[in-house]
């Protein structure tokens, strides 16, 4: 019993029945027209039943879930399904954009390069309209809500189509216990024989795979279309779900022996008028008629080049549709499917065509010629014959499209005009028809010995023939003629070879008579084989009209390149789970909580959250962050530096690897202290900066900067591998082991003596750039005194799972200090005082050392060290290069905007300029605004006027010295 | 000589569909090679073809060839996203671009070939301070340059370009974005056809199908090419082959300090209008537009290593995607129609050679990296003018072979749009 589905197409209800397509329940509805071509809008119909189909694509559902350019030939109907026609208004009967099909002889092929060009203002006004009327369907407005995953699946062999060949194929694999994927893009197995009256053979196959736990091996996927072949045997696939919290997902398979049956697809056939709903591939109204029990007419004409739809007309005659011809351009055929036909009497017009179609939105009638031999020229009178459906057949067409992918070779075979698979480049094999392998029984040998060759690579045997003896259907040749004469003069044809987009064979002469003679310049200027079928049915007849056209030979011409994806893929199922919270998983540091907890207003640095500023009540950013400043400079201010990179240096070079990578001296820095540093590019710019400690004779620890810490160490890493594999040193990340709590300020002092009684502090013990292993509270604690603020300092480094328990023990101790978190913002400030840089803030890699006035700490006597060589080049030690200096605006009250520009003299645009404004605050311990700057000379310039050109505004400033406060670091040394 | 070629009208078009189209020319001949050129330039694409054209229309030297190993316009110019815009950060950058950007502004007249230059805008989106700091530096040059460019905030983000997400509580929040109201697309393709047609009408000899199989030098100076066509003899010769220039030469013994890579791109399937502008962000690394046909094109990023195939990763377009899931959820349900690579070729510093070499009468125009589509026709304006004098224009004087020895770099990595 069929179930009845109900389902909408324009707002219209209709019933179909349940595991058919939207197509077939259309056909079933009697409706035709489906769509509008892309340029001319012509009605269309459906003229396929699978993946290929270039007509039926509707707009499915509305809303958040609505899906533009679906094919109606691919979706099985549900209940409530709704579909809306594209690329017509009004509608899709009574389409005001067909007007351009009045117009055609005025818009052929490329039309659009030689016209709309003058005014040259009034292209934005044309564009508009093109835009307009371009397009198919339309995009969601809203969002998806609706969820893709992505899964890893490894195995021996990926059957890649489940027709009969890859069923028997994934048979004999899983008799080998061989760990086999066999995945099929439509929703059942059986390829070409669905359509077959008798698929007894497939049913068989089939049931015997599918029967659950028979084999354990073997992995059965439907509804899964492999997109994408890339190198060493991975592939992609989209797999349909459809469920409601998950709709689709992509596959990523690796296999070690790839096996593709994935089929052929039916060729169309070249002649005036050919576009016309109610014209089908035959083979697609086949399965239409047995698969669904959907007989779509009530009086149809073949026209075919090939034995082939004798099936459609001798499958169409037994269920009682009136087949009223057979139009075959073949002189003659002894095909045993032609017999067949001719003893079921039906009637065959041999060596004539179709030469035009009539009927408007549906075809009502072929006109039929005889023709000669060559199928060149017309013979005789035409004759009208009345029909509503046009099966057409002009062979059939391996789908090789995974096989180009995978980089395999391909050629041309005469016999049948197809492209087969030639040489392989990667480990698969081809088999059935995608490999030019059409009958029955040459398919089960060709699959049997292929996959015997590959099991005897995993060292099986399998002995198993297929039983069942099949009968040779003998077939007699096809004849391959790419353009079908008709009584109109070529140049008034409209023969249509790309569907979708309008495309022509007169379209191809023009291109080729304008010189577009490459098959990549014909198809970018014709667009054929561009829509969103990408040419399946298209493609080799634009070839073979390329070839006949320009008496070229098919093959010299090649191919386009077949490029991913076979079929298209959903954005969200290619984006997977990593959109939204997981786009790009954020890295919190262990007292993230606590900052959270307190208000804390956060910054993205990296793929960092660090705290930014912790307004209390009633505060403004400026307000907060002028208290966290004051307390840190008065008491004691406390910052979260965890997110610094830190690196583990170990091994015999440890020494001589930092003296290579920074440009100062390291041999001689004593076990227990600290050391800045400067790292360089090649080119002599300043890449990354920070604090290295010496922990023992051969084993250090670097700080890097927190957005640059991956890149440093993967720096690092390549150095050591490529350059200097001599060098005995072993790298570790060990960012996320340690965290860190920096103590600033003048009572920081007090709060270590309260957090370690036993310890001693004084300047002597534990001078500033010195470091010692300190237990606090049981925890063994690397702490560093070094400075990033100005302020006596100490850097806690205790392991992450410790570290908001003494993070908060802080708060509790420090109290009486009046302690008080500080974010990256007082920090900003709080250094720009003191003049420190921040790697990508005062540089951009355009900065030396030198240019940052820290010629200090480039080390002379090195005999080598990364961008040492660069910094001697003419460019680099030129005088008028950019300096780092520091900014004070003539009033202490304007804020300089970061990023701004600065200019000696104010001028007509475009304006001379000298530099830009790198940091910039306002300071509450000067009471005045602060900037730094990287100006053309700028250090010989202190003390000069210079201006800073703003979009309403000029502002006037006064270059200065980079340090503002405290520039004898007595606040250190106390 | 040859007839001068029609021009493109309306009325052409017109009388022409009158005869049905039966009565067009070739927009190019396809001429054999001659023995000799005043000049030959190595490489079909779009900054081949223009250094031809200017060389022609400029210089008044129309003894030329233009060698294309395969089809004219079928390496990176028929690959790219077709962005055009000038908002770079250094002046020797802008003054390139921007001369770039006024001859596009004038192209489809200038070569009787619409090019579909549209200028629909350009906005560099940013997603944290340090975005925010980078693009208003790069805003207020600009500004200084005479070049357009706007800054606009959250909001007005949203009203210019209103599908973007920009809710601050998205992994990275826009925080503002330029404009540049005159940058766009244009229909790649087209801009090497109207130039191939403009310097074929000139006299200049494009030949296809003709791949350079050595450089003869004779006493340090070039005296031709040996090419699957036979030798061609020439006392000058322009090497414009992008991602393949480390290939030509290394024929004459030159190293470049390139490194070629994979760049990806794809298009969506055609929809109705939809987004109305270019969009490009650097830190979540996307950028969107959307094509005339209505296909949204969307370009990815390099792969991290070297090669000459022309397709990466699928992990880098799994990362473009889910960035411009990210800034358009709406786009979720679109589907990735087409997809394709090109090999870029990159120097250490993001800018491009245009420059002279040791042998003489040797050019090289190279290292255009992910953003050679926008400079095609400003790229070859200066090239000719190299060739032609032996001297380098004003506009690409930075921009020599010897920059990597004095290190005048014209570090473009951190102030480009999108770095690679």
């Amino acid at each position: 019993m069929s179930t009845k589905i109900s389902f909408t197409f324009d707002k219209k209800k209709y019933f179909g029945i349940k595991g058919e397509t939207l197509a077939s329940a259309l056909l079933r509805n009697g409706i035709f027209l489906v769509g509008r071509s892309f340029k001319y809008h012509r009605p269309r119909g459906i003229i396929s039943a699978g993946s290929e189909e270039p007509n039926a694509i509707v707009q499915l559902e509305s809303g958040n879930i609505t899906e533009p350019n679906v094919r109606a030939t691919e979706i099985e109907i549900y209940d409530g399904l709704s579909a809306t026609s594209q690329n017509n208004w009004p509608s899709l009967n009574f389409d005001l954009g067909s007007i351009n099909d009045l117009f055609s002889r005025f818009i052929p092929a490329g039309f659009y390069y030689k016209t709309f060009i003058w005014p040259p203002k009034f292209w934005e006004f044309y564009e508009y309209f093109i835009r307009r009327a371009a397009g198919l369907g339309k995009s969601p407005t809203t969002d998806d809500p609706d969820k893709y995953e992505h899964l890893h699946y490894h195995c021996d062999i990926l059957i890649i189509g489940g027709g009969i060949s890859g069923m028997y194929a994934a048979k004999l694999a899983a008799k080998s216990n061989l760990k086999t994927l066999l995945l099929e893009q439509n929703s059942e197995l059986g390829g070409y024989d669905l359509s077959n009256t008798d698929s007894v053979r497939t049913r068989k196959l089939s049931e015997e795979l599918e029967e659950s736990n028979k084999f354990k091996n073997l992995k059965i996927v439907k509804n899964t279309s492999v997109f994408a072949y890339f190198h060493a045997n991975y592939l992609l696939a989209s797999q349909k779900i459809n469920k409601k919290n998950l709709r689709q997902v992509i596959w990523k398979i690796r296999a070690k022996k790839v096996v593709l049956a994935t089929g052929s697809i039916e060729r169309f056939l070249t002649f005036h008028n050919n576009d016309k709903p109610g014209i089908m591939l035959a083979n697609s109204a086949r399965k239409y008629l047995n698969k669904y029990s959907n007989k779509i007419s009530k009086e149809i004409v073949i026209f075919t080049n090939n034995d082939s739809a004798y099936k459609s007309a001798i499958d169409f005659h037994k269920k009682g549709v009136d087949v009223k011809c057979i139009i075959d351009l073949r002189k003659q055929s002894n095909g045993d499917l032609v017999k067949e036909a001719k003893d079921l009497g039906l009637k065959i017009f041999f060596g004539h065509v179709i030469i035009n179609t009539e009927g408007k939105k549906r075809i009502n009638k072929v006109i039929v010629s005889e023709v000669d031999e060559k199928i060149e020229n017309l013979l005789g009178n035409p004759k009208k014959i009345s029909c509503d459906l046009l099966c057409v057949s002009g062979g059939w067409t391996p789908t090789v499209h995974l096989f180009s992918q995978s980089r395999g070779k391909l050629i041309y075979r005469e016999s049948d005009a197809t492209f087969i698979p030639d040489k392989s480049f990667q480990k698969e094999v081809s088999i059935g028809a995608c490999n030019g392998t059409f009958l029955l029984k040459e398919i089960f040998e060709e699959t049997f010995n292929k996959m015997n060759k590959i099991f005897n690579e995993f060292g099986i045997k399998i002995e198993e023939k297929f039983e069942e003896i099949t009968k040779i259907t003998f077939q007699d040749k096809m004849q391959h003629a790419w353009i079908i004469p008709s009584n109109k003069n070529f140049k008034k044809t409209k023969m249509f070879i790309d569907f979708q987009n309008d495309v022509t064979a007169k379209d191809i002469k023009l291109a080729l008579k304008e010189g577009y003679r490459s098959i990549e310049h014909i198809k970018r200027y014709t667009t054929t084989g561009m829509a969103t079928d990408q040419g399946k049915i298209s493609n080799v007849n634009a070839l073979g009209i390329i070839s006949n056209l320009s008496n070229t030979p098919i093959h010299e011409l090649g191919t386009t390149t077949f490029r991913l994806p076979y079929t298209p893929v959903t954005f969200g199922a290619i984006a997977g789970r990593h959109i939204k919270e997981f786009f790009d998983v954020e890295r919190t540091t262990p007292m993230h909580q606590w900052h959270i907890k307190n208000q804390a207003k956060f910054e993205d640095v990296g793929q960092w959250k660090r705290a930014w500023y912790y307004p209390k009540e009633g505060e403004n950013m400026h307000q907060a962050v002028n208290r966290e400043v004051k307390a840190t400079r008065d008491g004691i201010g406390i910052l979260d530096a965890s997110t610094l990179g830190k690196i583990d240096i170990k091994g015999r070079d440890s020494s001589e690897f930092l003296n290579r990578v920074y440009t100062n001296a390291w041999s001689k820095l004593q076990i227990g202290k600290c050391r800045y540093g400067l790292m360089l590019g090649d080119d002599g710019m300043v890449i990354d900066d920070g604090v290295t400690s010496r922990i023992r004779e051969n084993h250090y620890i670097m700080t890097t900067t927190t957005g640059g810490a991956a890149s440093v160490m993967s720096k690092l890493e390549d150095w050591l591998q490529t350059e200097w594999p001599e060098l005995k040193v072993r790298l570790t990340s060990v960012t996320e082991q340690f965290a860190t709590i920096s103590l600033n300020g003048p009572y920081a002092i007090n709060l270590m003596k309260k957090l370690c009684p036993d310890q001693n502090f004084s300047r002597e013990n534990f001078p500033h750039m010195s470091f010692k292993i300190i237990k606090i509270s049981g925890i063994i604690c690397r702490v560093m005194r070094i400075s990033f603020t100005g302020e006596k300092c100490y850097e806690i480094n205790i392991p992450s799972s410790y570290a908001q328990a003494l993070w908060e023990k802080c708060f509790e101790l420090g109290k009486e200090f009046n302690i008080t978190p500080y974010g990256t913002e007082a920090m900003h400030v709080l250094r720009a005082e003191k003049g420190f840089i921040i790697v990508g803030q005062e540089t951009d890699g355009s900065v030396t050392p030198i240019d940052l006035d820290m010629s200090w700490i480039v080390s002379k006597k090195k005999y080598d060290f990364i961008g040492k060589r660069a910094l001697y080049r003419s460019d680099t030690i030129k005088k008028d290069r950019k300096q780092l200096v520091g900014l004070l605006t003539n009033n202490p009250k304007e804020i300089l905007e970061e990023g701004s520009q600065i200019v000696e003299n104010i001028s007509n645009l475009p304006m001379e300029m000298v530099g830009h404004v790198t940091s910039s605050y306002y300071s509450p311990n000067l009471d005045r605004s602060i900037a730094l700057a990287l100006i053309k000379e700028g250090i010989e310039k202190k003390g000069k006027k210079i201006y800073i050109p703003m979009p309403n505004k000029t502002i006037e400033a006064t270059i200065s010295d980079p340090v503002f406060v405290d520039p004898l670091n007595e606040r250190l040394n106390t | 000589m040859h007839k001068k070629p029609k021009r493109y009208s309306i009325f052409s078009l017109i009388r022409n569909a009158l005869s049905y189209h039966e009565n067009w020319q070739p927009a190019w001949r396809s001429p054999e090679p001659k023995k000799e050129y005043d000049a030959i330039i190595i490489g079909g694409g779009g900054h081949g073809l223009t250094t031809a054209y200017y060389l022609a229309k400029n210089y008044g030297l129309t003894n030329i060839a233009v060698l294309e190993k395969g089809w004219i316009g079928g390496g990176n110019t028929g690959r790219n996203t077709t962005i055009i815009r000038s908002n770079y950060l250094w002046d020797q950058s802008a003054g390139l671009y921007e001369h770039a950007l006024k001859l596009w502004e004038g192209m489809s007249q200038e070569l009787n070939y619409n090019v579909m230059f549209s200028q629909r805008g350009v906005m560099n989106v940013a997603h944290t301070l340090h975005d925010v700091r980078e693009l208003k530096r790069r805003w207020h040059a600009n500004r200084l340059n005479d070049i357009d460019c706007e800054w606009l905030d959250t909001n007005k983000v949203k009203e210019f370009c209103p599908i973007i997400n920009t809710s601050q509580n998205i992994r990275y929040p826009v925080l503002g974005a330029t404009l540049q109201r005159r940058a766009g697309t244009a229909r790649h393709d087209a801009v090497a056809w109207g130039y191939a047609r403009g310097a074929d009408a000139m006299g200049v000899d494009i030949i296809q199908n003709c791949e350079v199989t050595s450089i003869n030098v004779k006493n340090g100076q070039v005296s031709g090419v040996e090419t699957t066509k036979g030798q061609i003899n020439s006392k000058k010769i322009g090497v414009v082959t992008a991602g393949h220039s480390s290939v030509i030469a290394d024929m004459v013994g030159i190293r470049l300090p390139l490194e070629s890579r994979p760049l990806q791109a794809l298009v969506s399937e055609p929809v109705k209008p939809i987004i109305n502008t270019v969009v490009m962000s650097n830190t979540i690394h996307a950028y969107v537009s959307q094509s005339d046909k209505g296909e949204l094109v969307i370009g990815a990023g390099t792969d991290g290593y070297i090669s000459y195939s022309q397709r990466g990763g699928f992990n880098i377009v799994e990362d473009t995607i889910a960035a411009v899931v990210e800034l358009f959820p709406l786009f979720s349900r679109m589907k990735m129609l087409r997809h394709w690579g090109g090999i870029v070729d990159i120097c250490p510093d993001a800018s491009p050679i245009v420059s002279k070499t040791h042998i003489k009468g040797l050019y090289f125009n190279c290292g255009w990296g992910t953003g050679g589509f926008k400079a095609t026709p400003g790229s070859g304006w200066v090239f000719a003018h190299t060739i032609a004098n032996d001297e380098p224009h004003k506009l690409n004087a930075p921009f020599t072979l010897n920059r990597f020895s004095s290190g005048e770099l014209v570090d473009e990595h951190g102030a480009a749009a999108v770095a690679h």
